[in-house]
Formats: C-alpha cells, structure tokens, sequence
C-alpha cells in the first residue's frame, strides 16, 4: 500500500536530524500559526500564492533561496565544525551522516541558493528594464516558480522522513547505482532535481521570449541593459544545458528503477557516459550562475560611478562567447579520465580561452569606475569584493586547466577551494549586490547602509579565513569530503577555516539585522521617488514599489540608458515632461495553476521515491486536470482602468517633481 | 569631425544619444521601431524554444546511444533484433500522420469543422497506428529475452526510442483535448494559437523520429 515507507524511514535514533527537523517544524508551524491568527490566509492565496506578476514570483524565488541559504549554511557550520574536531578522532558525525551533509550542501547551494537567486532577480527586473509589463508568460512563470519550491521541499522532507543521497551534489555512478546505495537518499536527490529542473526550464525559456519578443517600442538589442543581456545568455544557457540533466538524471533513475544498465558495471555500462553527461550540463551551469552575477555587477558599477557602463559592446561580445565556450570545456572537470594527452590538452586550451571574455570584463569594470564619481554604497562594496576575490579563484581555476597540475589537485581541497572562491565570490556576492540595489525597487524603502556594510566585512573576510587555507590544505595533499583524518599539519589549517565560517555566520546575522533594522525603519528609508541611487536603466522611472502594470504609458525609448537619457532632458528643460494620456491596462489574472501543480508534483515526486504506484498515478492524473482547468478558462485578463493608472502615476509624478524643485532650489 | 560626431560629443560625451535635439538623435532613430510582438509570434517563438530544449533532450539520449550501441553483453545486437518493414511502415504512418495534421491546422484557420475534426481524427488513427507497431516490436523483444535489462546498447535502445514512444503518447492525449476544446471553445484566437503549438510539437517528433529511423534502424541493419 505505501510502498516502502513505514516507521522505520523515520531517524528515531539520530539525535542530529531529529532535533533540526523538529526545530524547522516548531518554525513552520509557528509562522503558519501566526499566519492564521492575523488571518493573512487569504491575502497570501490571492496576492502572493495565486500571483502571476513577475514581481511577486521573482521576489517569492528570492525568499526562497535565502531560506534554503540557511540550511545549506548550517550544513556548512557542520562540515567546518566536524573536520575542525576530526583530528585522531571520529568528530561528532558519523560518516553516513556526515556524507549526506556535504551532499544536501551542495545540492541545496547550487540548486536552490544560487539558482532561485538568480532566476528571482532576472524575473523582478528585466521586464522593468526592458519597459514592458510583464514576462511572456505569467502564469508559467508561477509554475516554473512552484515546481522549483517543490524540489526545495521534497530536499528538506527527507530530513525527516528516510535519508538523502550521499553520492555527492552530482551522484557519480557506480556508487549511486542501486547495489551500493539501496536507500531511497538517491531518489530524494534525483526527483528533486528532475522536478525542480522542469521549473527553471520553464523560467528559462519565459525570459528567452521575454528578452527576445517583450520590447517597449525603441529598446532594440543594443539599447538594453546590461542585465538584460546576461539574463538571455543564461536563459539561452538554461535552454541547452537542463535537458541533458534531465535526460541525464532520467537514466539514473532507469537503471535505479528498472534494471537498466546504463552506468553499472555489468552489462556493457559505462560509468564515464554518466560523469561526460552531467559536466556538459555541470560546466554550463556554472556561467548561469555567474552570469547574471556579472549583469549585477555591470550595473551597480555603472550607477554608483555615475558614468554609463565601459565597453558595453566588447561586454555584450564578451557575455555572448563565454555562452558559447562554456559548452566545449566540460572535460577539464575530469582530466583523469584517461582521454589521453591530446584530448586533455584541448579541453585544458578551451578552460584558459574562457579566461579571456571573463578578463576583458574585469577591466571594463575597472574602467567603469575609472574617472567616476564613485559612491562607496553596500552594492558597490560587494562588486569590489567581487572583483578581488573572483580575479583570485579565476585565477586558481586557469591553474586547474593545465593537466598535470590538475592532476596533482584532481578532488584535493584545493578544487573545493576554487569552486567556493568563484561561487561565493562571484555568484553569492552578486546575489547579494542585487538584493541590496533593488531592494527599494522591490519594497518602497532602502536596507540600512550601515549593517550592510559591517555583513559584507564580515563575509569576505570570513571568506578568506575559511577558504585560503583550504588552498593550503589541497596543496598539501587532503583529500575532499573527508569525515576524519590523521594528520597533524593539516589540524591548524582546519580550525582557521572553522574560524573563517564563524564569521561568515557573523556576516549572515548581520544580514538578518539589517533586514529586520530596515524594517523597522522604513520610514526614515523610504525611497519617494523610485530613484533613489539616481539610476540609469527604466526600472528606475517606476515607483517604488511599481504598481501591477510597471508602466502606465510604455517609454518610448530613444537611446541606450533610457532611463539617464529621460532625466537628463527633464533636468535641462527643469520640469516634467507634460501628462501623457493614459489609457486602460490589460493585464494578466492571477491563477493558482502553479500552486496546484506544484502540489500534485510534490505529491508524484514523494510517491515515485516511496514507490507508491498507485498515488503516482493519482497525481499525475491531477496534474493533468489541473492543465485542462487552465486550459478552458475563458477570462484571462483584467483591465486597470484609466482612473486608476492615473492617479498612480500622478502621485509618483508629483513626488517627482517635489524632487525635481529641490534640487533647483539646492545651491 | 562629422557634424553628429561634434554635436554628440558636446551633450553627449558618452555618445549614447541623449541630447534629445541634436541630429545624433535623430540618426539613431531609425532602426527602433519596433515594440511588442504580437500574441501569436510570442506564444510560438517560446513553443520554439521549448522544441529545442526536448531536441537537446533527445541529442543526449541518441549520443548515450552512439556510445552505448556495440555495449551488447553477448546479448543480440540491432542487426538480429531490428525489422525494416516494422521501422518502415512506423516512418509512413507518422509522415502520414504530420501531413493530416497541417491539413488540420488549416482546417482550424479557416474554421472548417469537417476538415479539423476529420483530419485530427486521421492524425490520431495514425499515431496510434504507429504506437500499436512500437509496443509490439517492444513486446516481442522483450519475449525473446531481449528486453531493456539485457545490455547497454538494449537500455539506452529502448529509452531513446521510448521516449520518443511516451512523446507520441502525450501527443495523442493533447490532441484528444485539443479536439474537445475547440468542439466546447470553437476557433477562438486563443485555441487557434494552442492549436499552433500541438502542430509544432507533432511535426517536431517526426525530425526527431526521422533521426531514430536513421541512426538506429538503418545504421542498425547496416553494421
């Protein structure tokens, strides 16, 4: 009847995950019982759950990735903490434990940190920027978002209920075949990531059609953002790269499920397909992190410098060849594969090329600030830090490109210690860069500089401290992924990185703070115009935050740097452009076909790692009814009437003027 | 100096063409017309994109099987187990099938019951033809022992052509409800624009079948 589900799938004898589930559940249930007491329910169904504006879902991923942060931090605290004490001894967490740990750490760091991180800033943003009023596809964008969170849930179920994977955040076979992991960890760790791989797929091709089809009139190609181009090279990334996961993952599942013998080591497997399969989606998936990092970047840079961005073209040139390198290095993941001298040598030439777009952008930033008026704001603080520390772990992974010194450091700590410096370094700060700048875009009130500030000291020199000795560590000969060990050199390197976590923990309370603090504060923080950073792209002609519609007339736009380019001339003629005419706004209705979806995925997901048939059919049979339900529907759209757009935009207008007259009158 | 270049560069020193007034303006005026595309070029073009992530889909599971296909175990390879007149008949009934299914399409834009519903009805008849085929050809492997668990080369045989299989099935199920709702919705432009989409997606799993028949039964027969 259930499968292979009984008593027994629950841990009742390890203390570690019991207590952590038991504190997440006393959390869910307090936030779902406050929830019901303040009788929010049905503002949440109808303004967040339901919702299909890009705003809302871009912002839900992002709550969503920093959730997922925590727990993918507190594995972190663990492994730091456990190698730190593990010197002639067993340490606190017995291997099995221990492996799931750095497993789920990877899996939830890449996968629903970093991933729902990004993808929540490009769906908040490049509508904004691109002048329309929302993605090509709203209510698939709330699928897209749910079937993410749904990967996310079904990760933090197997805390409690049976066990996850232990193969690593990418289960190299023939270890995560079924002879050597019988438990259902892997299938935890395979349904997740095939569910919530559907969801970004989904996003991903919503922001190619978006990028490519949704312009106001005027934004040709070269007039967009920065960001923008970011965002359709990592679409187009997500677009080429996530079907091999799946179809990758799919015959892992078949030989687990069925007897297949795709990756075993009977019957003409080869575990080497499985290993080349993954990276040709592992190495891209790397530039769709890092990406729209580097769209961030380009335009925090560019605001807080108060000059339009360096070499836009060589940036575009330079975003759109490392979407097409990134797909001809995958190899260099595993040198030691024994593909011969040649083979290495061209793949390790590829890794280095890749080198030359990412250094050509490093100095249009630098030539960015060049000459500026550069505002030391908390997002420039986090590019700076960015631009150091990727410059450092760019710099190791062209060393990791050359064969013979890769195979001395091949699964050494110093890979570890490349990866964390590139990804925290490029793609964490990145995230944070934009959480920062757009939070007063997203909210109406700006986060407090000061906390903001003191989070980023703590985290990049928490970084140093927790990642340089790791370095150290490689070079000396330890080993990743290890529980124990009994070398006494490597026993001070060790407890400087538990050093170095600490701190980051420090840098994350701070975040937890500031966001708090600004809350609190958000009066004193309000931003009244929706220009608080006097930006330059068209998110910022928007009030903040930015009703349904974004826009009440879609901008005509003339010029790259719209948004400078508007300002500009209402500062020369010192007035507002006169009143446009407004005219009623279609728009997108809510629909809870996400959510619905998502729950019917949940349901599949957990019953096909249970093996419990008959609710996987149940499910997929709701799935389908759920399409149909959204198929027949007859209304799709609303109308914001005329009075309503205008009274929004006149408010936002006479704040702007307000601001406007200021300044005149400032000496 | 050109006169855009000296009036760009007193407003405008960054040459991005804001000084609203200047000829520079004017110059790059040109080419920036356009605005949002319409409902049915966007619907389209994201069903495009689609396609090509489900190709790329496809395009691991054909390398898997190229790498995969002399991995026989000393259990029979294509050669033994392949039947032309099968893989053959199969090629005919979905071409067959893609053809009935652009008349459909035509037989929706110009709102003709009788064409669309005779036609899709075709489509289906067709497909389902040539599932009844590839479930046979499955059953009778697997009877002779050479079912999927038998090799590598069988495994990574029966995904890829399989996956093709379950992409026929899922056709047939949305062509089932695409006929019902234009019979409950008649031709609104919305249904019109679904209708575009299932096409696209029907004469799509013919190029991906068109490959299977090449490089597995053809090149198969051929070894």
């Amino acid at each position: 009847m259930l499968g292979k589900l009984s008593w027994a799938a629950i841990p009742l004898d390890q203390p570690i995950p019991l207590i952590a589930s038991g504190m997440v559940g006393l959390v869910i249930i307090g936030v779902l019982a406050w929830v019901t007491l303040k009788g929010w329910f049905p503002y949440l169904w109808r303004e967040w759950i339901t919702s299909v504006d890009h705003k809302r879902i871009g912002i839900m991923y992002i709550l969503l990735a920093m959730v997922m942060l925590l727990r993918g931090f507190s594995d972190a605290i663990m492994m730091r903490s456990q190698q730190a004490l593990a010197f002639q001894s067993p340490g606190y967490l017995p291997p099995e434990h221990y492996n799931q740990i750095f497993t789920a750490h990877g899996t939830l760091m890449i996968f629903f940190v970093a991933m729902p991180f990004v993808i929540g800033l490009m769906n908040f943003v490049v509508p904004l920027q691109l002048g329309v009023r929302d993605v090509a596809f709203p209510t698939l964008n709330s699928v897209g978002f749910w079937l993410t969170a749904t990967g996310a849930l079904l990760v933090n179920i197997s805390l409690v209920v049976g066990e996850f994977s232990r193969a690593g955040w990418l289960p190299y076979p023939p270890y995560s075949e079924l002879i050597y992991s019988p438990g259902v960890g892997v299938d935890y760790y395979l349904w997740s990531i095939e569910i919530s791989g559907a969801g970004t797929l989904l996003a991903a091709i919503n922001l190619v059609t978006t990028v490519l089809k949704l312009h106001a009139p005027g934004m040709t190609y070269t007039r967009m953002p920065m960001f923008c181009w970011t965002t359709l090279a990592t679409s187009l990334l997500i677009v080429a790269a996530f079907p091999i996961l799946t179809a990758t993952l799919a015959m892992l599942v078949l030989d687990r499920y069925l007897g297949f013998h795709f990756f075993t080591n009977e019957a003409g497997g080869n575990q080497m397909m499985f290993v080349n399969l993954i990276w040709a989606f592992g190495h891209p998936e790397v530039y769709i992190l890092v990406l729209p990092a580097f769209g961030v970047f380009s335009e925090v840079v560019s605001t807080f410098s108060g000059k339009p961005l360096f070499g836009y073209r060589s940036m575009v040139a330079a975003t759109m060849a490392i979407c097409i390198l990134s797909y001809t290095v995958w190899l260099h993941h595993f040198f030691t594969m024994g593909a011969g001298a040649n083979v290495n040598a061209i793949f390790g030439i590829a890794s280095m090329i890749i080198a030359v777009p990412t250094g050509v952008k490093i100095f249009n930033w630098l030539f960015t600030m060049y000459g500026g008026r550069v505002v030391y704001s908390t997002p420039l603080l986090w590019s700076l830090g960015f631009m150091v520390t990727f410059v450092i772990g760019g710099m190791t992974g062209v060393l990791l490109a050359v064969p013979p010194a890769d195979f001395v450091l091949h699964e050494s700590l110093f890979q570890v210690a490349h990866f964390h410096n590139v990804i925290i370094g490029g793609v964490l700060f990145g995230a944070f860069a934009g959480y920062t700048y757009w939070f007063p875009k997203a909210f109406g009130f700006r986060l407090h500089e000061g906390l903001g500030k003191a989070s980023f000291w703590c985290w990049i020199t928490g970084f140093y401290f927790a990642f340089m000795p790791l370095y150290v560590l490689g070079l000396m000969g330890m080993t990743r992924r290890m529980q124990h060990y009994d070398v006494a050199a490597w026993h001070p390197w060790l407890l400087i990185a538990a050093g170095g976590a600490a701190l980051i923990l420090l840098g994350i309370g701070l975040q937890i703070a500031q966001l708090a603090v600004s809350i609190r504060r958000r009066e004193q923080l309000r931003d009244e115009t929706g220009d608080p950073w006097n930006g330059r792209s068209l998110e910022w002609a928007t009030p903040s935050p930015p009703p349904d519609f974004n826009f009440a007339v879609l901008p005509n736009i003339q010029a790259a740097e719209a948004y400078w380019g508007m300002k500009q001339h209402v500062l020369k003629q010192a007035r507002l452009d006169a009143e446009p005419a407004y005219a009623d706004i279609e728009m997108p209705r809510n629909s809870p076909t996400g959510f619905v979806c998502a729950f019917f995925a949940t349901i599949m997901g957990f019953a096909l790692i249970w093996h419990i048939w008959w609710m996987v059919g149940l499910a997929a049979l709701g799935a389908y009814a759920t399409f149909v339900v959204f198929a027949w529907r007859d209304v799709d759209e609303y109308i914001v009437p005329a009075e309503a757009v205008a009274r929004i935009d006149r408010a936002n207008r006479g704040a702007r003027s307000e601001a406007l007259a200021r300044r005149q009158a400032a000496p | 100096m050109t006169t855009i270049e000296a009036a760009a560069g007193r407003d405008d020193p960054h040459h991005l063409g804001h000084d609203w007034e200047s000829p520079y303006i004017q110059h790059t005026l040109g080419h920036a017309e356009r605005g949002l595309a319409s409902k049915r070029i966007i619907t389209a073009f994201g069903f495009w994109i689609f396609l090509v992530s489900d190709i790329i889909m496809f395009s691991a599971l054909f390398a898997t099987y190229a790498v995969l296909v002399g991995n026989t175990a000393g259990g029979p390879s294509g050669r033994e187990l392949f039947n032309l007149r099968n893989a053959g008949l199969e090629t005919a009934f979905l071409l067959v099938s893609s053809f009935t299914c652009g008349i459909a399409s035509i037989g929706a834009r110009a709102h003709s019951g009788s064409w669309f519903y005779g036609a899709m009805a075709a489509t289906f008849v067709f497909g389902a033809a040539f599932l009844s085929i590839e479930v046979r050809e499955f059953a009778s492997m697997v009877a002779q022992g050479a079912g999927p668990t038998r090799s590598a080369f069988l495994s990574a045989f029966f995904t890829l052509v399989g996956c093709h299989g379950l992409h026929i099935t899922a056709g047939l199920l949305w062509l089932l409800t695409m006929m019902a709702q234009v019979f409950a919705k008649g031709y609104r432009p919305d249904i019109l624009r679904r209708m575009l989409c299932f096409s696209l997606f029907w004469h799509a799993l013919d190029i991906i079948w068109v490959a299977i028949f090449t490089v597995v039964y053809l090149m198969g027969l051929a070894q």
